[in-house]
C-alpha cells in the first residue's frame, strides 16, 4: 500500500474555486444590467403561470439538491487523506435503514413535483380556453418560408411578422405551417411555445396583461431564414385595437390567391406588412392542402 | 454515360470553398505524414499486423481511443466555430458564416460528439476493461468486434467525406428531423452523408453491442456471478441491453428516410400520407436511451473510482447496480420528453413528465451511494477523483435543470432555447466525457504500462471546469433571455452579445484544457521511466484488470482467476498471489475481413448518397462475399503452449526494471508546464542544430 504525502495545500484550490464562483455570478449579474430577461418579466396571465411554476419546481428540487451537495463535499473534504482528525472504516456496513432512505427520499421529492407537475400541465394545457368575461379573439397563425402570417378571421385583416392583440382578452392563435419544415410559434413574453406543422392545427391560447410591443420568432430550425424569422407582438388597449384594425382594412394591399401565393416564396428577413380582406376560406384551404392522405390538391 | 459512371458527382462538387479546401488539404497532409513516418520507419507491417488486423479487444480499444480523440478536435474545433459566429454575429454585422454553413457545422459538431466522441471512448473504454473486470481472455466474438471497430471508423470517414466530395453536410440539426431532412427542404448530398455515416457506424454499434452482451453473460470467470460482477461491467451490461433495444430503431428510421429520399417514398413528408411527427417519435425512442447508453458506463467508471479512491467498497452495492438498472429502464420510456411543445393533450405530456421525472429517482440514488462511499473513507484526491468531485458538483445542476424541463409548462418555455442546450450539455460533458477523461486517467497505467503526470492533468481538469462554467452559465442565462438555439444572427437590442463573448472565451479555456491533455500525454511519455508502474496495481485497486501486469499481455490473464468475492482482487491481494501455474491458451487469429467488409460498406454508402448504382451493387455483392469467405475460414485459433506461456512471462519479467520496487513516483514531483516547454524547446534545438530528430 502507498501513500505519498502531499505538500500541496488543499485549502488553496477550494477557496480558489469559491472565489471563482462568486466572481462569475457577479459578472453574470453585471452583465444583466438593462436586459430584458423575458422568462422572468411576463407580460401575460400564461406567462406569469409558468414562471410561478418554474420557480416552485426549482425549489422542491432543492430541498433535495443543497443537502446532498452539501454532504457530498463535507465529506469528501473531511475524509481526505491527509486529515488524520477523521475516522477510516474500510468496511461500514450499511443497514436496512441507509437503503430505505436512499430510495425513499427522492421518491418521495418526486411524487410531490410529479403530483405539481400533473396539475399544472392540465391547468396549463395550451389547448385549454381561457375563462374571461371579455369575447376571445380567434387569431389564425401561418408558419411560411421564412415569415409568420397571421389571420384575423372575425377583422378581415392578415398581416406578416406582426400581431397586435388588446389586453385582458382571451387570444386563441390556430397554428399552422404551410410549405416550410416544422417551426415554433414562441412570444416568450406572454406564453411558451407550440409548433407549427402542416396540416395540423395547434391551439395556444393566452391572454396578455400589460401593454407593449414584445417579440417572437420561430424556436425550431426550419432552414436557411431561421435567425431572421422574427415578428413582433404588440399588447394595446381593446380601444386602440380596433383603431389599428380599421386603419389595416384601409390598406391597398389584399391578401387574395394570388397574393398567397407570392408569400408563399421563400424569403429572409422579412419586414412587417398589412393586408385587407384575406380569402375567407385561405386557412382551411392551407389546412386542405395537406389533409387527404392520397391526393395532393394543388392551390388554385 | 457519365451519370452511369459517377452518379450524381460532378466536377464542381470537388472542393472549391475555402472550408472545404481546408478539410482536404488537413487530411491529404495529416495522411502524407502518416504515410512518410510509417515509410520511414518502415512499420507498415507492423501496424497492419500488430494493429489493423488485430481481434484483441485491448487493441482496438486503442484505437477507438486514438479515433476518438481526434473527432474530439475536430468536433471542439466546430464548437469554437459555433461560438466565435455566435459572438460576432450581433445587429449589423453578420459573422463570418453563412447561415446554411452555420447550420451545417452545428449538425456536423453534434454528430461527431455523439457518435464518433463519446460513443467511441465508451466502446474504447468498454474493450479494454470489461473483459479485464471479468477475467476473460477475449471475447465471446473477437471478429465482431473488429467488424465493429472498422464499420465505425467507415462512418468516421463517411462523416468527414463531404470536404472533399459535395463541400456541404446536412444543415437540419443533428437528428435531421423531417420534414426539414426531406429532398423538398434538403435537396443537396447533406442528408445522404448524414445517413449514411450513421448507418454504417450504428449498425457497428450494434454488432458490438450484441457482442459484449453475450461477453459479459458468458465469459466471466469462474465464481464471478451478476451479482460480483464490477460496477463499471455492470454498467456496460446495461447500457448495451439499451444500444441492442434502440439502435435496430435507428437503423429502421434511417432506411425509411433513406426511402423518402431516393424512391419519392412518403413515410415523413407533409403530403401523401407521410407523417414527419412519426419521425420525431422514432428517432427520440431511439436518441433519448442513446444518451443513457453513453452515460451508464461513465456512472460504472465513477462507482470505480470513487470506491478505489475513497480506500472503500461502494456503499450498496445493490442499490449502485439497481440504479443503474432502474435508469435503463426508464430511460426507455422518456422519449415523448423531447417535443411536449408538439401539441399532445395534457395527459399524454404528463404521463411523459412523470416518467422524466422518476429517472431521476435511481439517478438520485446512484449519487447517495457515492455520498456514503466516500464516509468514513480515506480519500486521495488524484486527478480521476478530481474529475469525479466536477462532475457531481456541475451533474446535480444540469439534472435539476432536466427535471424543470420534465414540467411541460415550463418546457413550453426553455423548449428549443440556449437554456435546453446548457443542460445538454452539462450532462453529456460531466455526465459522460469527465467520466471517460476520469476513466482514461484511472487506467492509463494499465493501458501503457506508466501513469500519467499528476500535475498537468490537473490544470488540465481546471481548464476544463472553469471553461465549463464559463462556457455554459452564459447559455443557461440566455435560455432565460429567450435566446433560441441555432441562430446564426440576432437583434443588437436583445443585449445578448455579451453573454455569447463569454461563452466564447470559455470555449476557448475548455480547448486549453483539451490542448492540456495532450501535452499531459506527451509529457507523460518523456517521463515514462519514472512513472512506471512495475506491479499492475498503481491505485491499490480492487478488481481484478489490476490483477494483471501493466500493460496485460495479450492473453489478459496467464491464470485464469477464481472469485469469490466483489472486491476481488483486493481478496486476492488480502490471501496472497499464488504461484502462476502455466496452462495452454487458445487465442483468435488476427483478421482482416472486417477491414474488407467496412471499406465495401463504405463504397455502398458513398455509391448510395452520389448515386452511383454500379458501385452499390459491386460493393454489396463483395460485402456478401466476404462475410461468406469469413464462415468458410476454420482455423480460427492458435494456441500458446504452456512453455510458451513460461517463456514469455519470464522475458517479460526481465524487462522490468529491478530497482523499482514500486510505481508511485512521488505526484509532487511531476513535471510542470514550465518544465516541459524546456524539454521541447531544447529538444527542438536539438533538431536544428544536428538534423536529427532522434537524439535521445
Amino acid at each position: 500500500m502507498t501513500k505519498h504525502k502531499s505538500k500541496r495545500a488543499p485549502q488553496q484550490p477550494i477557496r480558489l474555486v469559491f472565489l471563482g464562483l462568486v466572481g462569475l455570478v457577479l459578472l453574470v449579474v453585471i452583465l444583466l444590467q438593462g436586459v430584458d430577461v423575458q422568462l422572468f418579466n411576463p407580460k401575460g396571465l400564461i406567462a406569469n403561470e409558468q414562471l410561478k411554476l418554474m420557480v416552485l419546481s426549482v425549489g422542491i428540487m432543492l430541498v433535495i439538491a443543497i443537502p446532498t451537495l452539501t454532504l457530498f463535499f463535507l465529506f469528501a473534504w473531511k475524509y481526505r487523506e491527509s486529515n488524520a482528525k477523521a475516522t477510516y472504516d474500510a468496511h461500514t456496513r450499511r443497514g436496512k435503514f441507509f437503503v430505505f432512505s436512499i430510495w425513499a427520499i427522492p421518491v418521495i421529492v418526486m411524487i410531490v413535483l410529479a403530483s405539481v407537475m400533473w396539475s399544472s400541465t392540465h391547468r396549463l394545457a395550451p389547448q385549454k380556453a381561457i375563462a374571461s368575461d371579455a369575447k376571445p379573439l380567434t387569431i389564425q397563425v401561418v408558419a411560411l418560408r421564412w415569415k409568420w402570417l397571421f389571420i384575423y378571421p372575425e377583422q378581415h385583416v392578415a398581416t406578416v411578422n406582426f400581431v397586435q392583440i388588446p389586453e385582458d382578452t382571451p387570444v386563441r392563435f390556430e397554428i399552422t405551417a404551410d410549405e416550410a419544415p416544422m417551426s415554433s410559434f414562441w412570444i416568450p413574453h406572454l406564453a411558451g411555445q407550440l409548433y407549427a406543422m402542416t396540416g395540423h392545427a395547434n391551439l395556444l391560447n393566452l391572454m396578455a396583461h400589460t401593454p407593449g410591443d414584445y417579440p417572437g420568432r420561430s424556436a425550431e430550425i426550419n432552414g436557411a431564414g431561421f435567425a431572421g424569422m422574427e415578428f413582433t407582438a404588440r399588447v394595446s388597449s381593446d380601444v386602440s385595437f380596433d383603431q389599428w384594425v380599421a386603419e389595416v382594412t384601409q390598406s391597398p394591399n389584399v391578401l387574395d390567391m394570388s397574393a398567397y401565393k407570392e408569400l408563399l416564396q421563400p424569403s429572409e428577413n422579412n419586414k412587417a406588412a398589412y393586408y385587407a380582406r384575406p380569402s375567407t376560406d385561405l386557412y382551411a384551404t392551407i389546412l386542405a392542402k395537406y389533409a387527404g392522405s392520397h391526393n395532393h390538391v394543388e392551390l388554385e | 454515360m457519365k451519370e452511369l459512371l459517377l452518379g450524381k458527382l460532378t466536377l464542381h462538387d470537388l472542393p472549391h470553398e475555402w472550408f472545404t479546401v481546408a478539410g482536404t488539404m488537413t487530411f491529404v497532409l495529416l495522411a502524407v505524414v502518416v504515410i512518410i513516418f510509417l515509410t520511414y520507419t518502415k512499420r507498415w507491417k507492423w501496424l497492419w499486423k500488430e494493429w489493423l488486423t488485430s481481434v484483441d479487444p485491448k487493441r482496438i480499444g486503442i484505437m477507438y481511443f486514438i479515433v476518438a480523440g481526434a473527432m474530439l478536435l475536430r468536433g471542439g474545433l466546430d464548437a469554437i466555430m459555433i461560438w466565435l459566429q455566435q459572438a460576432l454575429s450581433s445587429g449589423s454585422s453578420h459573422g463570418y458564416l453563412s447561415s446554411d454553413h452555420f447550420q451545417q457545422i452545428f449538425t456536423a459538431h453534434g454528430n461527431i460528439m455523439v457518435f464518433f466522441v463519446a460513443m467511441a471512448f465508451i466502446f474504447g473504454l468498454i474493450n479494454y476493461i470489461v473483459p479485464l473486470q471479468i477475467g476473460a481472455r477475449d471475447l465471446a466474438s473477437p471478429f465482431l468486434n473488429t467488424l465493429g471497430f472498422w464499420l465505425f471508423v467507415a462512418g468516421v470517414v463517411m462523416v468527414n467525406m463531404f470536404f472533399v466530395f459535395g463541400g456541404q453536410y446536412a444543415a437540419t440539426g443533428w437528428l435531421a428531423v423531417a420534414p426539414l431532412s426531406g429532398t423538398q427542404f434538403s435537396p443537396g448530398v447533406g442528408v445522404d452523408y448524414w445517413i449514411w455515416s450513421l448507418q454504417v457506424s450504428g449498425i457497428g454499434t450494434t454488432l458490438g453491442a450484441i457482442n459484449f452482451i453475450m461477453t459479459i453473460l458468458k465469459m466471466r470467470t469462474k465464481g464471478m456471478t451478476l451479482w460480483k460482477m464490477p460496477m463499471f461491467t455492470w454498467g456496460s451490461l446495461c447500457s448495451m441491453i439499451m444500444a441492442v433495444t434502440v439502435f435496430p430503431l435507428l437503423t429502421m428510421t434511417l432506411f425509411l428516410m433513406f426511402f423518402d429520399r431516393y424512391f419519392g417514398a412518403h413515410f415523413f413528408t407533409t403530403t401523401l400520407g407521410g407523417n414527419a411527427m412519426m419521425y420525431t417519435n422514432l428517432i427520440w425512442m431511439w436518441g433519448h436511451p442513446e444518451v443513457y447508453i453513453l452515460m451508464l458506463p461513465a456512472f460504472g467508471v465513477f462507482s470505480e473510482i470513487v470506491s478505489t479512491f475513497s480506500r472503500k467498497p461502494i456503499a450498496s452495492y445493490t442499490s449502485n447496480v439497481l440504479g443503474m438498472i432502474g435508469v435503463s429502464a426508464f430511460a426507455l420510456s422518456v422519449w415523448l420528453h423531447h417535443f411536449f411543445t408538439m401539441g399532445s393533450s395534457a395527459d399524454v405530456n404528463g404521463f411523459f413528465g412523470i416518467m422524466t421525472m422518476f429517472i431521476a429517482i435511481p439517478t438520485s440514488v446512484l449519487v447517495f451511494t457515492w455520498i456514503a462511499t466516500m464516509y468514513k473513507g480515506h480519500i486521495r484526491f488524484t486527478v480521476p477523483m478530481l474529475w469525479f468531485l466536477g462532475f457531481v458538483g456541475l451533474f446535480a445542476f444540469g439534472g435539476m435543470a432536466g427535471v424543470l424541463l420534465a414540467v411541460p409548462p415550463v418546457d413550453f418555455q426553455l423548449h428549443n432555447s440556449l437554456f435546453l442546450v446548457a443542460h445538454f450539455h452539462t450532462m453529456v460533458i460531466t455526465g459522460v466525457l469527465f467520466g471517460i477523461f476520469a476513466g482514461i486517467n484511472f487506467w492509463f497505467p494499465k493501458i501503457a504500462g506508466f501513469r500519467l503526470n499528476e500535475r498537468i492533468g490537473r490544470y488540465s481538469f481546471w481548464c476544463w471546469f472553469v471553461g465549463f462554467l464559463m462556457a455554459f452559465v452564459p447559455l443557461y442565462v440566455l435560455g432565460f433571455l429567450g435566446a433560441t438555439r441555432r441562430l446564426d444572427h440576432y437583434d443588437a437590442s436583445t443585449g445578448w452579445q455579451p453573454f455569447f463573448i463569454m461563452a466564447f472565451i470559455g470555449g476557448l479555456i475548455i480547448a486549453a484544457g483539451v490542448i492540456l491533455q495532450l501535452v499531459q500525454i506527451i509529457a507523460s511519455f518523456i517521463e515514462k521511466r519514472r512513472l512506471i508502474d512495475t506491479t499492475g496495481d498503481p491505485w491499490d485497486g480492487r478488481t481484478l484488470e489490476w490483477a494483471t501486469a501493466s500493460p496485460p499481455a495479450g492473453y489478459n490473464f496467464t491464470t485464469i482467476p477464481e472469485v469469490s468475492s466483489r472486491d476481488a482482487f483486493l481478496e486476492m491481494k488480502r490471501r496472497g498471489l499464488g504461484k502462476p501455474a502455466y496452462e495452454d491458451i487458445h487465442m483468435p487469429r488476427s483478421t482482416a475481413s472486417g477491414i474488407y467488409i467496412s471499406i465495401f460498406a463504405f463504397l455502398a454508402g458513398f455509391g448510395f448518397v452520389w448515386h452511383i448504382v454500379w458501385l452499390i451493387v459491386v460493393s454489396m455483392v463483395a460485402m456478401v462475399v466476404c462475410v461468406i469467405r469469413r464462415t468458410f475460414d476454420d482455423d480460427l485459433e492458435y494456441t500458446l503452449t504452456a512453455s510458451e506461456v513460461e517463456k514469455l512471462e519470464k522475458d517479460r519479467r526481465k524487462q522490468i526494471p529491478a530497482s523499482k520496487s514500486h510505481t508511485d513516483a512521488d505526484m509532487d514531483e511531476d513535471m510542470g508546464l514550465r518544465e516541459f516547454i524546456r524539454i521541447v524547446l531544447s529538444w527542438a534545438l536539438d533538431v536544428v542544430r544536428n538534423k536529427k530528430w532522434r537524439t535521445r
